[in-house]
């Protein structure tokens, strides 16, 4: 049985960051780009978790715990200001969303 | 068998990110997002990380991916326009973002030594039980600050929700 190393999964974290990092910058919805991070939030805990196997030691999971109870709290009022936004402006587009440039 | 189910789910994940990366419509990215959790969860397990694997899927794919599908539902959101790029974007941003993961990879490549392959089941310090032992010994004082971070995005949300802006 051969496995893989380690450098694949956190090559695949880096990846997914990526990803995460042009959905945030390229999307213009502001569901999406608040799916793209946690999309990033992801690809990090991945290579937490692999760094923790590499090294034989909990403490990468229990980040990983951390993170994940940070947003999940995140996602909470995150998508609460997405209401708001949209009861108060009836859009979902993030460039119509431009109080502070005016 | 460890490297097929290696290859496997993470071309799962990563043509799921590119999807989400590409969908116009959101409930698509939503999809696309659960097969990401999913595919990352069955990783975590190959890693040894029985718990978090579980509260991957608990969490992430069950209630946060709940809450965003609730909410696209609510707001009966539709597929989003196109156009109004600004010309950085749309010129530099596939080179920096090349270059930003080739940094990365390249990183990776110099910094970590040459290692053996991952073997599933070579480590089993990442039981449920192992990680309730850290968390309440070690991490006793961060695990309960963030139950009170929890209590206040509990209470923060409620009141955006609530809240009508004149």
């Amino acid at each position: 049985m051969h496995g893989v190393p380690i450098s694949w999964y956190l090559a695949l974290s880096v990846v997914l960051f990526g990803l995460g990092v042009a959905g945030f910058v390229y999307r213009k919805s502001v569901i999406t780009v608040f799916m793209s991070i946690e999309l990033m939030l992801n690809a990090v805990n991945l290579s937490f978790i692999a760094f923790s196997y590499q090294l034989q030691r909990i403490d990468g999971h229990i980040y990983t715990f951390f993170v994940m109870v940070v947003a999940a709290a995140e996602a909470a009022v995150g998508l609460a200001i997405i209401l708001t936004i949209f009861k108060n402006r009836g859009t979902l587009q993030i460039d119509e969303v431009d109080s502070l440039k005016n | 068998m460890d490297t097929f189910l290696f290859i496997l789910f993470a071309t799962i994940s990563v043509v799921c990110a590119f999807n989400l990366v590409l969908q116009t419509h959101p409930i698509s990215s939503a999809l696309s997002l659960i097969g990401v959790m999913g595919s990352l969860a069955v990783l975590y397990l190959l890693l040894g990380a029985e718990f978090i694997a579980m509260a991957q899927m608990i969490v992430y794919g069950g209630a946060v991916m709940v809450l965003f599908i609730f909410v696209i539902m609510l707001l009966n959101a539709g597929a989003e326009k196109s156009g109004g790029k600004s010309w950085f974007a749309q010129i530099l941003g596939l080179p920096l973002l090349s270059a930003f993961v080739a940094v990365l990879a390249f990183i990776i490549r110099m910094v970590l030594p040459a290692t053996s392959p991952v073997q599933f089941g070579s480590w089993v310090g990442g039981t449920a039980a192992d990680v309730g032992k850290a968390i309440f010994t070690t991490y006793l004082l961060p695990f309960e600050i963030i139950s009170v971070l929890i209590l206040i995005a509990l209470l923060g949300a409620v009141v955006l929700a609530k809240k009508e802006i004149e």
